[in-house]
């Protein structure tokens, strides 16, 4: 199982994520500064989060352009697996890997909290291959623009693909709801071929009981069993 | 000297920098000639209350610094001690008051950046940040503003550099309407071998400036801050700086890089006073001079002036000391996070400060006139009137459960999520115990220690007493970190005062050192760092004495940090601290008294036991060892009612509640509702056990409450509570306060 993690400058996130795969793996993943022209041979490349180019003219937007990128789509279009973790997902929107874009969060203020997740399984993705339809997981998110948002005939395509792979997820009991005003409840998206993911919550944030819960911990390891 | 730059200063010129007519004769005799307007410049700045803390100075060293765990006390820039197995924790509170009152935003972005930057200056990489925040009226129409302000920057500073926050205090009291408080502090880890000092070294050895470039911005905003407001203040807007956190993570990651490779001599943040303090505590430090040549500055403006260039407060700059041969490392890191990096100057054997601009010498003055021949004031102070204690007719009230409704859903004591649900409170995944509880936990990286830590002050308290009170700080700092079962090391502390020129003001400020000196070297928690912020005043009324305490303690390998949230269905909630006999309490200064019984008057605080402090917290600490317990609350404001209820607001088990036991279904309100101190709540399973260690350890003890599955707290048939609906009006205030 070979991992690549990108570090842009302001990324924040990007030692979070390692620790989470050597954890899952025992194998400490490659990390490679965004300047690199090239990217070594892997399964997977994750792009963390964090506050790349401290979200200056958009979130994602300069790093989306960093040198790494063309490599990183490279790399997609052989049909390799690549994770963007909230300004990582900002950026794969920006690169134009996924598609919609993430707007201010509806609230206008940074949110960071717990949210409960619903899984929406319709194509075959490395990603969910672990869950049911409608699984209810829990993972923290932590931002200030993760308000999905596509125009009507995008979003009919992605939902129509079944491209949507998490929703913020409303309990019967009325608790936790969109933090965000994503449309569709979206929080995470997939490409076309399943291989792509952007989410907005934070996996490697949940790898411990101790920490909060165990559920980004099945998330990855899955993934990465999927993967190798 | 001959080709020193004319233009000599005069008194007038001195007297708007902040100087007063003593000091500016001082200085003249010190040089023994009339200084330029660079040099006065510089005294000025080195010489103001922020700096040179001449009004505090004297009973500040009256602290205890030392003990078996401190490496490094009060003088660096922030204090370090041992927590075993080769790491220090670094830490450090500051504030950044008269800023954030003027431009809420960025004054509290850059405070949050500065002390950063202070924690990473010594080599340790930032894991938490923490804030006390004090505000006025919930009726002035400024609060709101300003605390919308003061939240957003402190998140947009620290969710961006990627330090997660995990614990803090918000008040709000009309005495804060002019001078609100923000003060932030961070905590660092590090290997205790790896430890970078500010000292220089190195006669000849190059002086770096890496970082950002220098502007206009927060010129003389430490002379700003060492004055009162007036109803001009707006016109101070220029003086505060401009936070970049997106540069400072640059710079955190370049200093931290730099630092593995064996090339940093010494370094020093460029905080209050810019390039002067930094380039003048190098040279003090180390006894050696600092040569600065103004014309390899990188400046981001146009046509800046000497004074402009020294005293400018822009953010993200670092000095350093670096060995002669490793440039070429250091520019290369430095090019690599594409930040500027210059060599400025050097290190000389001259122990003066010389500054040249356009190849002419600006400024020469010895160091020493700077710092240590800087005023020390033995200011006259008063001793504070002994407040009376409060008699109230221990009247029961007709319903408990009705106080703790209107306490929870008020400013008072209702949850404050709204704030910390915007910041990132579990970045850098180690957050064990999120903002919202006794303290924040986090783990120490790779080890399977943990650390805690919490900011307390119940100004209160201290405008009443401010020895008491000032004592109750430092006892509930400790309390908290006993609370998650922490051992407690060290503190850092934050003095807010107002105009030390007033006998009272300085009296209370005399009271409160001695308050925290006491409590302090009973309760082995050594007084590491700190900070002062004095003249916390606008038309000459002061705010409420605000002594904040830091505390940090550590969680020994593989010990669960116990938390107030894990109450458990059938078990007893036991009170430590308080008998059976304990019929009432101490209401004087209670928040009880003031928003039930509207008493505003300065009625005595809780008096402080402070051997029963210790003998109690050492019984928690067993108790937890023991694994007795994982559920422990302290009793601090609003009382032992309110304790009871905020275990049961903050579980996570559904429908939780509680039964009070049938001996205790009286309605004193002074018993429910008094602050009497070195109390806590244990909810365990284990009565007998508890009781038990607690008659060996000649320990009070009481069991109050059995935990149920009700969703109810219920004192008598009659009077209860429901739970969830308490929830949604303790969690609901803030957010219609602020919408």
């Amino acid at each position: 199982m070979r991992v690549t993690i990108i570090t842009f400058p302001g990324s924040n996130c990007d030692r979070d994520v390692s620790v989470a795969i050597k954890k899952i793996t025992g194998k400490n993943p490659s990390n490679i500064w965004h300047q690199e022209n090239e990217v070594p041979n892997c399964d997977l490349i994750i792009l963390p989060g964090g506050f790349s180019y401290g979200d200056y003219l958009r979130c994602g937007a300069v790093a989306a352009h960093s040198p790494v990128m063309k490599e990183v789509k490279n790399h997609a279009a052989r049909g390799g697996a690549v994770l963007g973790i909230c300004n990582g997902f900002q950026i794969l929107l920006e690169a134009k890997l996924l598609e919609g874009a993430l707007i201010r969060n509806s609230g206008l203020k940074f949110v960071c909290k717990r949210v409960a997740l619903k899984i929406n399984k319709q194509i075959n993705s490395p990603f969910l291959h672990h869950f049911k339809q409608n699984d209810i997981i829990h993972l923290p998110i932590a931002h200030n623009e993760g308000n999905y948002f596509a125009d009507s005939e995008t979003l009919k395509q992605i939902e129509d693909k079944g491209l949507v792979a998490l929703r913020y997820h409303t309990s019967s009991d009325g608790n936790s709801f969109n933090p965000n005003g994503s449309v569709n409840n979206i929080a995470a998206i997939l490409s076309d071929n399943g291989k792509v993911l952007g989410m907005m919550p934070h996996p490697e944030r949940y790898v411990d009981n101790e920490l909060g819960g165990l559920d980004g911990f099945e998330f990855l390891k899955s993934t990465l069993e999927q993967l190798s | 000297m001959s080709n020193l730059r004319e233009g000599l200063s005069t008194f007038e010129i001195a007297e708007d920098l902040g100087l007063k007519k003593d000091e500016y004769e001082q200085i003249c005799s010190l040089m023994g000639r009339i200084p330029n307007i660079h040099e006065i410049s510089i005294f000025s700045a080195m010489w103001s209350e922020h700096c040179s803390y001449k009004s505090s100075r004297k009973w500040l060293k009256t602290l205890p610094t030392k003990g078996e765990v401190v490496i490094h006390g009060p003088g660096e820039n922030a204090g370090v001690i041992d927590i075993g197995d080769g790491k220090v924790a670094i830490f450090k509170i500051e504030s950044h008051n008269h800023p954030s009152f003027i431009e809420p935003y960025q004054g509290a972005a850059t405070g949050v950046g500065g002390i950063l930057r202070d924690v990473f200056t010594m080599g340790a990489r930032p894991v938490a940040l923490l804030n006390a925040l004090r505000f006025g009226s919930i009726e002035n129409n400024k609060t709101k503003y300003l605390l919308e302000g003061v939240v957003s920057g402190i998140g947009g500073y620290g969710n961006c550099i990627g330090i997660p926050t995990i614990g803090g205090e918000t008040n709000f009291d009309k005495s804060y309407d002019s001078n609100i408080l923000v003060n932030a502090m961070a905590i660092g880890i590090t290997e205790k071998n790896k430890i970078f000092l500010s000292a220089a070294r190195g006669i000849g050895y190059p002086l770096i400036y890496v970082g950002a470039k220098t502007g206009r911005d927060g010129i003389h905003g430490a002379s700003m801050s060492s004055t009162e407001f007036d109803d001009k203040t707006e016109e101070k807007r220029p003086t505060v700086q401009v936070g970049d956190p997106f540069t400072g993570k640059l710079l955190m990651e370049a200093c931290l890089e730099l630092m593995t490779t064996d090339s940093v001599v010494a370094i020093q943040d460029m905080g209050a006073a810019g390039l002067t303090s930094s380039a003048v505590e190098m040279g003090s430090k180390g006894k050696l001079g600092v040569k600065l040549d103004l014309d390899l500055v990188p400046l981001r403006e146009e046509n800046m002036s000497t004074a402009e260039i020294m005293l400018s407060e822009s953010q993200e700059r670092m000095l350093m000391v670096i060995k002669p041969d490793k440039m070429d490392k250091a520019n290369s890191i430095f090019k690599k996070w594409n930040l500027d990096i210059a060599k400025i100057g050097e290190i000389t054997n001259s122990q003066n400060l010389e500054i040249y601009k356009n190849n002419i010498l600006d400024a020469q003055i010895p160091i020493t006139y700077l710092v240590d021949q800087a005023p020390e004031y033995d200011r006259d102070w008063t001793t504070p009137e002994k407040a009376p204690e409060l008699q109230i007719k221990n009247a029961p009230i007709k319903s408990v459960s009705k106080v703790i409704e209107k306490l929870f859903s008020s400013h008072n004591l209702c949850s404050r999520n709204w704030i910390w649900e915007q910041y990132d409170t579990s970045v850098m995944g180690d957050t064990v115990i999120p903002p919202g509880q006794n303290s924040g936990v986090i783990r120490v990286h790779r080890t399977n220690k943990k650390l805690c830590a919490s900011v307390d002050c119940t100004p209160r308290y201290v405008s009443a007493d401010p020895f008491l009170g000032s004592m109750q700080a430092v006892c509930e700092a400790y309390r908290n970190i006993i609370s998650v079962g922490g051992k407690p090391l060290a503190i850092t502390n934050n003095l807010n005062f107002g105009n030390p020129e007033k006998k009272e003001i300085m009296g209370q400020i005399v009271h409160s050192i001695k308050g925290i000196s006491e409590a302090s070297l009973k309760l082995n928690m050594p007084v590491i760092s700190g900070n002062v912020s004095l003249y916390n005043e606008t038309n000459g009324k002061a705010i409420l004495p605000t002594p904040v305490i830091g505390a940090v303690g550590v969680i020994d390998e593989n010990k669960n940090s116990v938390s107030l949230s894990n109450a458990v269905d059938g078990n007893s909630i036991f009170v430590i601290g308080q008998d059976n006999s304990h019929s009432d309490g101490w209401v004087g200064q209670s928040i009880y008294a003031q928003e039930i019984l509207d008493i505003e008057k300065d009625y005595a605080p809780p008096p402080v036991n402070i051997d029963a402090e210790l003998a109690n917290g050492n019984f928690i600490s067993k108790v937890i060892e023991q694994k007795l317990t994982n559920c422990v609350h302290d009793i601090s404001d609003g009382g032992l009612a309110i304790a009871i209820s905020e275990i049961l607001l903050s579980s996570q088990t559904k429908g939780i509640g509680a039964v009070i036991n049938k001996n205790y279904n009286h309605n004193s309100e002074s018993f429910w509702f008094g602050e009497d101190q070195g109390r806590y709540l244990v909810c365990t399973s284990k009565n007998k056990e508890i009781e038990e260690l607690a008659e060996s350890n000649k320990i009070k003890i009481t069991n109050i409450a059995t935990i149920n599955l009700s969703d109810r707290l219920t004192f008598s048939n009659e009077d209860f509570i429901c739970i969830s609906e308490l929830d949604v009006k303790n969690k609901n205030w803030f957010k219609n306060f602020m919408s």
